[in-house]
């Protein structure tokens, strides 16, 4: 079975997110860079998946070329294979993204590379646009099902877990499939300084984005840093001499006691 | 005509749908168009009693006889042919993973952008918005321009208060049956499994006591289950504390973790990260506690106590226990 995760070079936020000057963008100046924490368990869901069934475990961002880094992470962490779609230094929104991906699926598809499972974050932790997976199906005419936290694959069918109010739900579905995962499925294996070492010296096979575009125009035009409120608690006391005023608040502001 | 995808338990609107709705009636007001809602029937049926209070002026019962349970394909796919029948400027979805997930599948469908965590929208010119919306889980906004035959909008979670219509309507109803295929039912929930959960799930909790890296290891999570149960409330936990593997994953609040809107929130021990105040901003009230008088989350809560919660918790127990 081989497994495709896609992820999303993402800055390393601290605090306080500082913008830059044209705010188009954050100011990555002095910031390290991650992938969003779902995605990281897309590239570990992978690797367990191809290590359960055989196959071959393919990680792929669309990105510019520093998001080698995010695919070689994925590489330490036990993929066999990583895929750039290089697309320069400007953001792509969903809709590009999933076209570019869709794409390149076919493209990989053509030069032997085909998946059984297609993975992705429920959502990246920057832009958030919960779409970009189930549009990716939507092009390749896949089954999808968005926002699981646990999945076996079984003869073929990948039986998925959403939860629910009160219980989860389940799916089973024939693949090939795009599933969508959210954190907390797994959890990603620290990679090894060894595997880390071994990760610079491996392949990524690099290719030019290509994308479609479609009804309806959707354009950023600015990033806002929002001021952050003075703070306004009252503050209730220092340690255990603070107890009779917590009780008070308990009672009567919020009586829940 | 503003179309609202409505989720509903049994034949009631849901919390997060009663928000949408205070979102998509200002669109319909700033169009002065019509409210029209959408949802599926199937086992039961939204009741239209409630909706007039919200402004709803007309209810599509979505009805197939192989809808009777959640298909998000079949779904998006039904919502996508009411939109082509009755053409409305913008299709707007509660936000949570329902309703992203039915407007993503619309999307695909009518080859339209999306624009989900949405805070403020205004109408500029025909067909046109200015939108803002949450990146980062709300640390940033995001200012765009969209421009389609038929938008598609979520808005962020708690965003929106739920507020009745100035004036009541009177909704009509009618029944849609959309034509669907085999292929659409091939994702659908085959079941759904119950779990025997003690307590109360966090997204429900009246009253959520957090604890973090500050609560010092597993043991100690046994004083917050205690001030938990002493207020008929439930217990959750940082990412900090998650990863170092004290709580599990189901207890974590935050960005990738549960969104807790709580009468109030008692974070203890946590330090108040970006990514975890974008699950507690639905918290009523929070009251903090923390050694750090400098601490992040001090400067967000209502009350803070400033001090060692392995004392403060203790003894906060006794008292109410006495009380």
């Amino acid at each position: 079975m081989n497994v495709l995760a896609c992820i999303k070079r993402v800055p390393n936020t601290g605090a306080k997110i500082v913008l830059t000057d044209d705010e188009q963008r954050i100011d990555t100046t002095n910031l390290g860079f991650t992938m969003s924490p779902h995605e990281e368990c897309a590239i570990e869901e992978a690797v367990q998946q191809t290590e359960a069934h055989g196959g071959s475990a393919h990680v792929l961002t669309l990105g510019p070329e520093e998001a080698t880094e995010q695919l070689r992470t994925g590489l330490a962490m036990q993929a066999d294979e990583a895929t750039l779609l290089e697309a320069g230094d400007e953001e792509w929104g969903p809709r590009a993204t999933a076209s570019a991906i869709a794409n390149g699926v076919r493209e990989l598809g053509d030069d032997g590379a085909e998946f059984d499972l297609l993975l992705f974050g429920n959502e990246s932790a920057d832009a958030a646009n919960y779409q970009v997976g189930t549009r990716v199906a939507a092009e390749l005419d896949l089954p999808c099902v968005t926002g699981i936290k646990s999945l076996d694959v079984e003869d073929g069918t990948a039986i998925a877990r959403r939860e629910v109010s009160g219980g989860e739900e389940v799916y089973e579905i024939a693949l090939p499939a795009v599933i969508t995962v959210k954190e907390g499925i797994n959890e990603p294996r620290y990679a090894s300084m060894r595997a880390k070492m071994q990760a610079r010296r491996q392949d990524v096979d690099r290719r030019e984005p290509t994308a479609d575009t479609g009804a309806g125009t959707y354009e950023k035009v600015r990033l806002e840093a929002p001021e952050t409120a003075e703070s306004e608690a009252e503050i209730l006391g220092d340690g255990t001499d603070a107890v009779a005023n917590v009780v008070d608040v308990l009672e009567s502001e919020v009586e829940v006691i | 005509m503003t179309l609202a995808f409505v989720e509903r338990e049994g034949s009631d609107p849901t919390e997060e749908t009663l928000e949408m709705l205070t979102l998509a009636r200002e669109l319909a007001d700033g169009d002065g168009e019509s409210l029209d809602v959408v949802a599926f029937a199937g086992g039961s049926r939204l009741s239209v009693d409630e909706l007039g209070a919200y402004g709803v002026d007309e209810v599509y019962h979505v009805v197939h006889d192989r809808l009777d349970g959640y298909a998000p394909e079949a779904w998006g796919e039904s919502v996508a042919q009411l939109a082509s029948d009755v053409d409305p400027s913008a299709v707007v979805a509660p936000g949570t993973d329902r309703g992203h997930e039915v407007l993503a599948h619309v999307g695909a469908t009518l080859d339209v952008p999306m624009a989900a965590n949405c805070i403020g929208i205004d109408v500029v010119e025909d067909g046109a918005y200015e939108l803002r919306r949450n990146r980062w889980g709300g640390s940033l906004i995001e200012h765009a321009r969209l421009e389609a035959g038929t938008t598609l909008l979520t808005p962020a979670e708690h965003e929106f208060p739920i507020e009745k219509a100035e004036s009541t309507t009177d909704p009509s109803e009618s029944e849609f049956t959309p034509s669907l295929e085999d292929t659409q039912f091939r994702v659908q929930v085959e079941r759904v499994e119950r779990a025997d959960e003690e307590g109360i799930p966090l997204g429900e909790a009246r009253v959520v006591i957090g604890g973090g890296r500050g609560v010092g290891g597993p043991d100690a999570y046994d004083q917050l289950e205690e001030l938990a149960d002493l207020l008929g409330g439930t217990v959750g936990a940082s990412r900090a504390a998650v990863n170092e593997g004290w709580r599990p994953h189901d207890d974590q609040i935050g960005q990738t973790g549960a969104k807790i809107s709580p009468d109030i929130y008692i974070p203890c021990g946590i330090s108040g990260a970006v990514q975890h105040m974008v699950g507690c901003k639905g918290a009523e009230t929070i009251l903090a506690i923390n050694t750090d008088p400098e601490a992040a989350i001090i400067q967000k809560a209502d009350y803070a106590v400033i001090g060692d919660l392995h004392e403060i918790v203790p003894e906060l127990n006794d008292t109410i226990r006495e009380a």
